[in-house]
């Protein structure tokens, strides 16, 4: 019985997934504090090692597997199912996943914070399993009652700190957004119900529908998947929640919770056999403004946390993008659109799925030496902490879309796709070359930024000059990612094999176009060329400069006498110039206190940069529907014996309607 | 193969003549004799002698900065083509190629700069990233409408494709994608009116003030990077041009090797004849170039 299961690559996925499931539990029970941890550890390693392999295998087969499950819930049959969808959006899961639980082991120990750490290991644990879930189950109940554990699981480790006001809030603006993105989906599934009678998602491509219904259906998912993908503006809660997590949480919410969005939306139109051209435009478009925007804001940011959260929503822009932009191909007949297009948003999936957790750990590791966020207040960091900074760079270099690594393989794709388009009658699609080239512009300037501010110069506060290196659990994990980003970069057809049985699910179309549009060898070739040359003039000026005398001094103040570290240029004034052009999308708040009389006392000045959207839109229109919303406060009484009663009479109410 | 050799020769020796053609067309403009046409390639051999003074505050990045530079603007040499022939490496998508090594070399300069914690050398580097953010598009405006007018999509054949005869069909819209990258040309390798390579004050410089603490062998890399960088863009804008080929392939190098020095001769006329803008008016030429740009692909899709 248990060789036949371990025969079987999907009953191993679904034993992985369990597995991953319980990893806490031992924790909650366990009297000895570390213990615990470790096991949480070890066990989700074996998870992946259980899942990675069966999910490579199953993909690259093309093999497929059903479950039904017999339960009494009136929602129909209770399927779950493993298609190449399922299994490449499982890969993520199962990469970061065991990353961040070893990651934890250093950076949020079981013996510094006894009361938190039971709880967060099992939280994350059931998150991870929780996300396997949406991505397999088959059924709109199901697939919600996953959903909603993994909102709820993805809450509970947010407000790990909870003793702070800051999580605390951003704790709840998560949870409202959440909910609202839930309300959304259950519009989704309840319309799915109306037209295909059941809460079984419906065979790929199945679904005929009168327009009506089917804008209905992409709206509601648009909606609901895209606040939980961050695409602008439903991205009000996620800049301060992956902020205010711990670390290794912030690398699971951005580098997989996020792509749950995307899946959810590429799983509800692979239900449509034919988009009309305008989803993929809406998208397309929608997808490069929340790239600009999202990383425009991010350059402003001087809170480290902040500004990787900010570009996780310009990531996750660029992968929407892709997707419109392969269903533009799709409805227009192009194939070579349709394959560039959704090849370069799944590429960008696994991508940001390694550069994101990376630079979080990265982040992680440099807030667990100096004990804050503060780009301002950091600096010099890469001489006490050389492996942290050294997969910090990789992860930076990554993330910018620079060759050798992976970044550039999948943006290649999508700027050959807008680059292709230029010849055809209308080239309006090939306007987004310039505008992802301004997009990975300002991305430079915003990772230069991060990694200058927070690695380079000399400290900024006597916690920076302090700093130590991590321990190496906090370093294996970030080695392995960074070292995948440079596989990914050199050798992309790797990791283009794992999409490419994602396609026929969801563009057709792009499966007639037998050979690749472009040559991966190049990429080798280029990657490699570049490196070799960088190595060898490395070494060349290492050698002619050791047999010249070298003299060590300090930096050059152009004739200043006395220089201090306050002097260099912060974060903060880094960005201030591009700052000055992006002046629509984030402002600087600047406070100060007012000096007064002859001797003033000493005064303070800080200045906070605030999103213009968020302070002039949202959050006024939030306070109007507050006075709307206060009635309904005379409901709540915070006594169960009401909410009971409220739950009657709804009941009473609906039969009475029914009938 | 030939090709090859000769354009591997060009590549790596003529541009510092490019910086010497500058320096003597703007020295006779000021009615001095100036230096001679080959100072630059003194300076870097007196460089690679000289000893190297390296700050405290900073690690390997600041050593590897000018490495990672030079070899990312070496590869992207090998992808532009030079005069009427192909480069050694051509695929489709180069272009793409060529664009982000030069970002990548970019990264590495900016990130050498931050190393040394001078607040002057942040300020160069903030200046750098900022002004290539708006440079950058119009490079890639300018490409995509080489792809409409080529159906190319890789630099020898869309380059290639630009010949008399396309002047006559689309003079206006070449026309303004050269001014386009004309800026850029000036932009990126930080002559006047965006940046002043020879002025003495710290605080109004960008490029030059990155690469302060830079000494000996690092500095001649980084003198030898940027202007092998002003020799591909140079030539990315000669290639359109003078689009006259002679028929002859040495003829066309001769050809080619003189447009190059003549596109010298009119960087050092506009350096003589211009100031430099004030800091806030360089975004808004940045952004009009890519206006103009944009113009161009206007033209050709109309």
């Amino acid at each position: 019985m248990l060789f036949e299961i371990l025969r079987d690559p999907a009953a191993l996925v679904i034993a992985a997934l369990v597995v991953a499931a319980l990893s806490g539990v031992p924790g909650l029970l366990l009297r000895r504090a570390p213990l615990g941890q470790r096991l949480a550890a070890c066990l989700a390693v074996a998870a992946s090692l259980l899942a990675l392999p069966a999910l490579t295998r199953m993909l690259l087969a093309g093999e497929r597997a059903r479950y039904l499950i017999d339960w009494s819930l009136p929602f129909g049959v209770c399927e779950i199912a493993l298609d190449p969808l399922s299994l490449f959006f499982l890969l993520p899961i199962f990469l970061v996943f065991p990353a961040g639980a070893v990651y934890a082991c250093g950076y949020w120990p079981a013996a510094r914070h006894r009361a938190s750490e039971p709880s967060v290991t099992f939280f994350y644990g059931l998150l991870c399993a929780a996300m396997g879930l949406v991505v397999v189950a088959r059924n709109g109940a199901l697939f919600l009652v996953a959903w909603e554990v993994m909102a709820l699981a993805g809450y509970f480790l947010l407000v790990t700190e909870h003793e702070h006001d800051e999580v605390r809030s951003a704790g709840t603006v998560y949870l409202i957004a959440s909910h609202v993105g839930a309300a959304a989906l259950i519009l989704l599934f309840s319309q799915l119900r109306i037209v295909s009678g059941g809460f079984l998602f419906p065979a790929t491509g199945s679904l005929h529908l009168a327009a009506a219904s089917s804008t209905l259906i992409f709206l509601a998912a648009l909606t609901g998947f895209g606040s939980k993908a961050g695409l602008m503006p439903l991205h009000i809660w996620l800049p301060s929640a992956h902020a205010n997590a711990p670390s290794h949480v912030s690398a699971l919410l951005s580098g997989v919770m996020l792509k749950m969005g995307i899946y959810g939306l590429l799983r509800v139109l692979s239900f449509f056999p034919e988009r009309p051209l305008w989803w993929g435009a809406l998208l397309a478009a929608a997808g490069l403004a929340s790239a600009l925007m999202g990383i425009g804001i991010a350059s402003a940011q001087k809170d480290i946390k902040r500004l990787l959260a900010y570009s996780s929503i310009e990531n996750l822009g660029i992968i929407a993008a892709g997707i419109g932009v392969a269903l533009v191909g799709e409805s227009t007949g192009n194939p070579r659109l349709a394959y560039l297009g959704l090849a370069g948003a799944l590429f960008h999936v696994l991508n940001h799925s390694l550069f994101k957790p990376l630079l979080f750990f990265g982040a992680g590791s440099v807030m667990h030496a100096t004990g804050s966020r503060e780009l301002d207040r950091m600096g010099g960091l890469a001489s006490r902490m050389p492996w942290s900074a050294l997969f910090s760079l990789a992860g930076a270099v990554a993330i910018c879309g620079l060759p050798p690594f992976n970044g550039f393989a999948s943006e290649f794709l999508l700027y050959l796709g807008f680059f292709g388009e230029a010849r055809a009658a209308e080239p309006y699609v090939a306007l987004g070359a310039p505008l992802l080239a301004l997009v990975g512009g300002v991305a430079l300037l915003s990772f230069v930024k991060l990694l200058g501010s927070a690695f380079l110069g000399a400290p900024r506060s006597s916690q920076a000059g302090a700093a130590h290196e991590s321990p190496p659990s906090m370093l294996a994990p970030m080695a392995l990612l960074a070292g995948l980003c440079l596989v990914g970069g050199l050798f992309p057809r790797l990791f283009l094999a794992l999409a490419a049985p994602v396609f026929p699910t969801l563009a057709p179309l792009s499966l007639r176009f037998t050979e690749l549009p472009f040559r991966p060898p190049w990429f080798t070739l280029a990657g490699c060329g570049v490196l070799a040359l960088a190595a060898a003039l490395f070494w060349y000026l290492r050698r002619r400069s050791a047999a010249l005398p070298v003299v060590s001094g300090p930096t050059w103040g152009c004739g200043y006498l006395r220089p201090t570290p306050r002097m260099q240029y912060t974060a903060s004034s880094f960005g201030a110039m591009f700052g000055s052009l992006a002046a629509p999308l984030i402002r600087t708040r600047i406070k100060k206190s007012a000096l007064t009389g002859v001797a003033p006392e000493a005064g303070r000045l800080s200045y906070q940069p605030e999103e213009t959207l968020l302070y002039r839109v949202i959050l006024p229109a939030f306070s109007v529907a507050g006075i709307g919303f206060s009635f309904l406060r005379r409901l709540q009484q915070g006594q169960v014996q009401f909410y009971i009663l409220y739950i009657f009479a709804t009941l009473l109410l609906l039969m009475l309607w029914v009938r | 193969m030939i090709d090859s050799l000769f354009h591997m020769a060009l590549v790596l020796a003529m541009p510092p003549l490019l910086l010497g053609v500058i320096g003597k067309t703007k020295a006779a403009f000021a009615g001095r004799v100036g230096a001679p046409f080959l100072q630059p390639y003194y300076d870097l051999s007196r460089l690679m002698r000289k000893g190297v003074v390296l700050s405290e505050t900073t690690t390997w990045l600041f050593r590897a900065g000018p490495a990672v530079t030079l070899a990312a603007t070496l590869f992207a040499s090998l992808l532009v083509p030079l005069g009427r022939h192909a480069a050694p490496i051509s695929f489709d998508g180069d272009l793409i190629l060529f664009a982000y090594l030069f970002a990548l070399g970019r990264f590495f300069t900016t990130v050498a700069a931050l190393d040394t914690g001078s607040a002057f050398e942040g300020m160069g580097a903030a200046r750098e990233v900022t002004f290539s953010c708006l440079a950058e598009p119009t490079l890639f405006f300018a490409l995509i409408t080489l792809t409409r007018l080529s159906g190319a999509m890789s630099l020898t054949p869309m380059l290639l494709h630009v010949t008399p005869s396309l002047w006559v069909g689309a003079g206006a819209s070449l026309l303004l994608m050269l001014c386009g990258l004309f800026v850029v040309l000036l932009a990126e390798n930080c002559r006047i009116p965006f940046d002043d390579p020879n002025t003495h004050l710290e605080l109004t410089m960008i490029h030059e003030v990155m690469v302060l603490d830079h000494s000996g062998p690092y500095f001649g890399c980084i003198l030898y990077g940027a202007a092998l960088k002003l020799y591909l863009l140079g030539a990315l804008f000669t290639n359109i041009a003078v689009p006259f080929s002679a028929g002859n392939s040495y003829l066309d190098w001769g050809i080619f090797a003189l447009a190059m020095l003549a596109l010298a001769v009119a960087i050092g006329v506009v350096e003589s004849v211009m100031a430099r803008l004030r800091l806030i008016r360089v975004p808004q030429l940045l952004i009009a170039a890519m206006i103009l740009t944009a113009f161009s692909l206007v033209l050709v899709v109309r």
